[in-house]
């Protein structure tokens, strides 16, 4: 067994409630993560499924150290993250890189495609020169299947699944070790979603990823994930293998999240069961 | 089964600059009282085209080319704004998709539950808050008279939705149509909102119109159904069929494109090309033939 790339222990965040903030002083807090720990075993996919409010987003953004946990530690590959500034993450960026739900407001209204995907090679110098860039970019646009012409497109010109494709595009240029993929087929038709997932397989594999996908839909993890962590108000209620379980699930909470999925299928009892 | 209540014959839409291009190609639906119809189709298909044409909202862009919108047997193109908005106000609702934007944040509940039934049906203001409040009870809102006092922002998402179906339900309306009512929602929610559209919509006799782009929401609470594809409907059947036996290879590519946990190497397989472009044949075709059936009549009128 190889050293996991992620060692989550005992993590807790906290974050201020501004809805109940007095005029004057601090607000009070709410505790959001209630001392997670798990590993993530490097080149694996990890699916985090929750409802909302379970907190799984929180957790995805503690990872690549969005946020900063207020307990536990946060291990990535043999080092303590947990609480580094944000000069000393800076080179560690590269490796953690997110793909957003909406790529409609994750994707710079005014730059093009190509600028898109460029400006993380320019701000973590791995672009030599322009020439450099721009071939990093065709790259890039051609491991998400889109045409390099559309480097010089803009997002609003792009359908749904397109700018998902930019977002990854973006993510993966940089060579990172870890990728963290929140909701982001969710917003898409079947036909663009079941699109997507391939393309992210098959991109994990060839380039090594490890990766975390976060969703509120158990239908949709079941294919990519080795892994699956079932979240529920900040605490984790079950951490399985993925055969194990969707065969098997151990916890009525996923029981229930299971049973609640509509199956493309005639069942007359289902609307009246539960 | 009765006569269907909601009748939408050949109805074809255009963008008035586009064109030949079609943003529906002769779509036909009939929906009784008592029934459900699911309307799946991806993002771009028309479904909400359709749901438009209903309430005789559709953009300024567009126009029809031809076909018919009948409720209760009157067509509504033939109708002035003033009797349409009357005939749709009285006899049709609308359960949306987002109940946050579907609410006026600034009105409490209250205001947007009585408002339309004083303005529409002309009851009185007592008349209005009791069958509002009836209605809250009957979605199994527990505390009916706190929810009719707060601002929507105060409510949750699966009680915003709750009060939308009461809002649907409260002018007992012959015809409801619902726009993905629970896309938004987390699934155990929308297990809960499906449950009571279906018993709502049985109490009260309702014709419901159910869009959505989710085959397992229409497996669950539809007896038919319409596949739409760029405007057309491929494939129009009751659900058993559809699920069983589906005719349409579009149908068939959706099925195998939705996510199914229980047999996850049959399910997410992308939609395959040769799909798409069977289907862009087809209807260029059906387009071909109409528009040579449409020189021909204005032939024989010459």
């Amino acid at each position: 067994m190889t050293e996991p790339l992620f060692r989550i222990d005992n993590l807790r965040l906290s974050l201020p409630d501004m809805t109940r903030k007095p005029l004057f002083g601090p607000a009070p807090r709410i505790e959001i993560l209630k001392g997670l720990t798990f590993d993530i075993a490097a080149g694996s996919t990890i699916g985090i499924v929750g409802e909302s409010g379970s907190g799984k987003s929180t957790l995805g953004r503690a990872l690549v150290r969005l946020y900063e946990p207020t307990g536990g530690a946060i291990g990535f590959d043999g080092q303590d993250i947990t609480h580094l500034s944000d000069a000393a993450l800076r080179p560690l960026r590269r490796d953690l890189q997110v793909i957003f739900q909406d790529p409609f407001s994750s994707l710079n209204p005014r730059k093009s495609v190509g600028a898109i995907i460029a400006a993380p090679l320019l701000f973590h110098r791995v672009a030599t020169s322009g020439a450099d860039s721009r071939a990093r970019v065709a790259a890039a646009l051609g491991a998400v299947g889109l045409p390099r012409a559309f480097a010089s497109r803009y997002p609003h010109e792009l359908s749904g699944g397109q700018r998902q494709r930019v977002g990854i595009a973006r993510a993966i240029a940089l060579s990172p070790r870890f990728v963290l993929a929140d909701e982001i087929v969710s917003g898409l038709d079947v036909s663009s979603q079941a699109q997507i997932l391939d393309l992210l397989a098959r991109l994990k594999d060839e380039l090594k990823l490890t990766l975390a996908f976060i969703s509120h839909d158990l239908s949709v993890v079941r294919r990519l994930c080795n892994r699956v962590i079932v979240m529920r108000g900040g605490e984790i209620v079950e951490n399985r293998d993925t055969a194990a379980l969707f065969d098997a699930p151990e916890h009525p909470y996923t029981r229930q999240l299971l049973a609640a999925i509509p199956l493309p299928e005639i069942d007359p009892g289902w609307l009246e069961a539960g | 089964m009765s006569a269907p209540f909601l009748k939408i014959d050949r109805l074809s839409v255009r963008l008035r600059r586009g064109g030949e291009g079609r943003l529906l190609r002769q779509a036909s639906i009939a929906v009784a009282p008592g029934e459900v119809h699911g309307l799946v189709g991806e993002s771009g298909a028309g479904k909400s085209m359709i749901g438009r044409a209903i309430f005789g909202i559709l953009p300024r862009a567009v126009e029809v080319i031809e076909g018919a919108v009948r409720l209760g047997g009157t067509d509504l193109f033939t109708l002035s704004d003033r009797e349409r908005r009357r005939l749709v106000g009285v006899n049709a609702a609308l359960i949306p998709q987002d109940p946050l934007t579907a609410l006026n944040p600034s009105k409490r509940i209250e205001a947007q539950m009585t408002d339309r039934l004083t303005r529409i049906l002309g009851l009185s203001a007592a008349e209005a808050k009791a069958r509002a409040l009836g209605l809250l009870e009957e979605v199994q809102i527990r505390e009916p008279a706190r929810v009719f006092r707060s601002y929507p922002h105060e409510l949750s998402g699966g009680m915003r939705q709750r009060v939308l179906i009461a809002s649907a339900f409260a002018a007992e309306p012959r015809l409801i149509v619902a726009d993905e009512p629970t896309t938004a929602l987390d699934v155990t929610v929308q297990k809960q909102i499906l449950k009571l559209i279906a018993e709502m919509q049985r109490r009260h006799g309702t014709a419901l119109l159910f869009v959505t782009h989710n085959l397992g929401v229409v497996a669950k609470i539809c007896q038919r159904v319409s596949v739409l594809y760029a405007g057309k409907i491929v494939e129009q059947t009751d659900v058993a069929t559809l699920f069983n036996a589906p005719a349409h290879a579009y149908t068939r590519a959706l099925m195998a494109a939705t996510p199914r946990y229980d047999r996850p190497e049959e399910s997410l397989a992308p939609v395959r090309p040769e799909v798409i472009e069977a289907l862009s044949q087809e209807i260029a075709q059906t387009d071909n033939i109409w528009a040579e059936a449409r020189l021909a009549a204005a032939g024989r009128r010459a």
